[in-house]
């Protein structure tokens, strides 16, 4: 990002939307450093980072109609989910897993499951949210909800699956309302890019489809949004689905259980920290005069502190019952077999 | 037997069974859409919906494009914005690229979010041999899914359990996988209550009463195996029949009352016998009712081996009959 442009195209977004992008982005990144310090200290079993993703979600997340949108991410975004209206509180929920979790913690972090947010429930297989996404989305069409849309993220590895092409190709035959967020953090765990596809511009794809492909850089939150906000006003306007791809970068390991310096170099990780869109968007809106040096350490010592809280609250919290193993299998009384008790009863 | 709200009936085969029943649903309830592969402009390739897309119209009708998982994982996607899908997947042979979004997704959706979404859909497929389908047109699938907890399965056998069921199944909250033995759509007719029912999903139906032998089966097996009782009862012997009807949830208090008088089991199945639904049934009846039992459970199912095939005596070969069941049967009576 070029902060020493006169020339700053905003997108028409307010200085208030723009400290906000901040603080989602600082959000992001503080909270999950939390998550693998609390995984470290031994107090949870696991933890994923976005680290390097802050500003696609967080600009994404800007673009997304909360009341309206349904979101059909994936695991890795935490940023985003923050952005559409997710407490910090119910991140460190789903970390520590507690009874209150979204998913009464059975799931793993970060699969969130919301009506009232927009945030739909995922499984971990990557891939699996897309047609789900595009039913959604052809829901909305059928009912003739127009004002709606719906947003689905996944990452680069998922373009490689079979489900990602079905996908993109129902929602053009029926231009659904859908953007499909391609979140490219060049590797799919361990397996860069160049061993995923031999043409590196997943966004060219969409002309296959018969559909508009962005291309954005994912470090910078303002044309993230801006590319998003297209997408949406695309789908609302009966324009059909977008495929937009944010190149940005994964920072970190893939989760805690990870070691990347297996498989990829220190020098490689800290060029690409060098575009670190946080503290470089941070310094914009210091530069842009929208926030000072100080209030922009305020700001970041208000976010811990109400992570810190988030933390500790959360921790508080009892975990589920034993029995709620056996709970909201489906509807009806569901009979589980039990190894204390006879499996079947006449 | 099912409940009517209305005395009439209709002679019906079980095709015309399940389009008389899709036709209704489609008809009162606008949350309702038919999705699939040629289910529109064709109207299925057993012409099931022949029709429904000139009254329906083709956004609730949708040919989708020849792509299994999204089929369901778009159903899936609509159950959870507030449609009503029935999701048909052509031939079941067809159902392994949806593997994931049925056993992964579908089935998991109210629990993996607490209750917070909830996926009330069916899948809707034709399956089951004789009618010379090879190794993609006439396998069993049911085993596959049966592991499944949060999934429900049904394969009735008769047109008015198919109505009654087919109606359940839709009103569900949750998922089901609504098997059609393609052999039974045009051999097999009965009486069909003309107004709307439903039979519950999870209970068996005795459709032959006997003292002798108890005998569970499900689908076309279960036309040959009253076929087979009713030919041995001129030997003397009495055998009960059962259609499971619902294959999950399995209905335990039905099975087991029988055996109890019975005190023999018999089941028979088309699909392969490793690992298939005899093995939960003969392994809970064991469980409950050893001692009740006069004679080791018995299972009469396909050979394990990948398929029936295609040449006439491969499929002869894989299928049971009337007389191999009544063979079986008689077996188990004299122990």
């Amino acid at each position: 990002m070029k902060t020493d442009s006169s020339v700053w195209n905003r997108e028409g977004l307010s200085d208030e939307q723009l400290v906000t992008l901040l603080r989602t982005m600082l959000l992001h990144r503080l909270l999950e450093a939390r998550g693998f310090q609390l995984n470290r200290q031994g107090k949870i079993p696991f933890a994923s980072a976005g680290e390097g993703h802050e500003a696609v979600q967080a600009g994404a997340a800007l673009a997304f109609t909360r009341g309206k949108d349904i979101f059909f991410p994936y695991y890795r975004d935490v940023g985003l989910n923050l952005g559409i209206g997710l407490s910090p509180y119910e991140v460190m929920l789903s970390l520590f897993g507690r009874a209150a979790d979204h998913s009464g913690g059975r799931q793993f972090p970060h699969h969130y499951a919301s009506r009232a947010l927009g945030i739909a429930t995922i499984s971990s297989i990557i891939a699996a949210q897309l047609s789900h996404a595009v039913g959604a989305a052809y829901a909305m069409q059928l009912r003739g909800e127009r004002d709606r849309a719906v947003l689905t993220t996944f990452g680069d590895g998922c373009t490689s699956e079979g489900e990602w092409h079905e996908s993109l190709n129902f929602a053009a035959v029926h231009r659904l309302p859908v953007v499909f967020l391609c979140e490219n953090n060049q590797w799919a765990i361990s397996t860069p890019l160049q061993h995923q596809m031999a043409q590196p511009d997943i966004w060219r794809r969409a002309e296959g489809y018969g559909i508009p492909g962005r291309s954005v850089d994912g470090f910078d939150p303002i044309a993230c949004y801006a590319a998003v906000r297209e997408a949406f006003d695309r789908a609302r306007s009966g324009g059909g689905p977008t495929l937009v791809e944010a190149k940005c970068y994964r920072y970190l390991a893939h989760t805690t259980d990870d070691d990347d310096r297996t498989y990829r170099s220190r020098e490689e990780v800290a060029a690409a920290r060098q575009h670190d869109p946080v503290p470089n968007f941070e310094q914009l809106l210091i530069d842009r005069g929208l926030l000072s040096a100080a209030s922009a350490t305020a700001l970041k010592a208000a976010i811990l502190n109400e992570i810190n809280e988030a933390t500790d609250r959360a921790e508080a919290m009892p975990y589920p019952a034993a029995e709620e193993l056996y709970a909201r299998v489906t509807a009806d009384a569901h009979e589980p077999w039990r190894s204390s008790s006879p499996p079947h009863s006449i | 037997m099912a409940v009517s709200t209305q005395e009439q009936t209709t002679t019906m085969n079980n095709v015309e069974a399940v389009r008389h029943t899709l036709y209704e649903a489609m008809k009162n309830d606008d949350r309702t859409v038919i999705l699939g592969e040629d289910v529109g402009a064709r109207g299925n390739v057993f012409l099931i919906t022949k029709d429904f897309i000139e009254e329906f119209g083709a956004q609730r009708v949708i040919d989708t494009p020849i792509a299994e998982a999204s089929i369901v994982g778009i159903a899936i996607g609509m159950a959870m914005e507030g449609l009503r899908p029935i999701a048909e997947i052509q031939f079941a042979d067809f159902i392994y690229p949806a593997f994931n979004q049925i056993v992964g997704e579908a089935a998991k959706t109210r629990y993996r979010s607490n209750g917070e979404y909830t996926c009330p859909m069916v899948i809707r497929t034709p399956y089951g041999g004789g009618v010379r389908g090879a190794l993609s047109h006439s396998i069993s699938i049911e085993a596959l899914f049966y592991h499944v907890p949060g999934l429900k399965i049904v394969a009735p056998a008769f047109p008015a359990d198919i109505k009654g069921l087919l109606n359940a199944a839709i009103d569900d909250p949750d998922p089901v996988l609504f098997l059609e033995h393609k052999k039974t759509y045009r051999l097999i007719k009965g009486e069909v209550p003309t107004g709307h029912y439903t039979i519950p999903l999870g209970k068996a139906n005795v459709v032959r009463p006997g003292t002798q032998l108890t005998v569970v089966s499900y689908g076309l097996y279960v036309h040959w195996a009253l076929d087979a009782a009713n030919a041995l009862a001129n030997e003397g012997y009495d055998v009960e029949v059962i259609d499971l009807r619902s294959i999950r949830p399995m209905d335990k208090t039905t099975i087991l009352t029988s055996v109890e008088k019975t005190r023999k089991l018999l089941i028979i199945h088309e699909d392969n016998k490793f690992g298939g639904i005899g093995a939960e049934i003969s392994a809970m009846v064991a469980e409950e009712a050893l001692f009740s039992l006069d004679a080791p459970i018995r299972r009469h199912c396909a050979p394990d081996v990948p398929a029936m095939g295609y040449a006439e005596p491969l499929e002869h070969e894989y299928m049971s009959s009337p007389t191999k069941m009544a063979d079986a049967m008689r077996e188990l009576v004299r122990f």
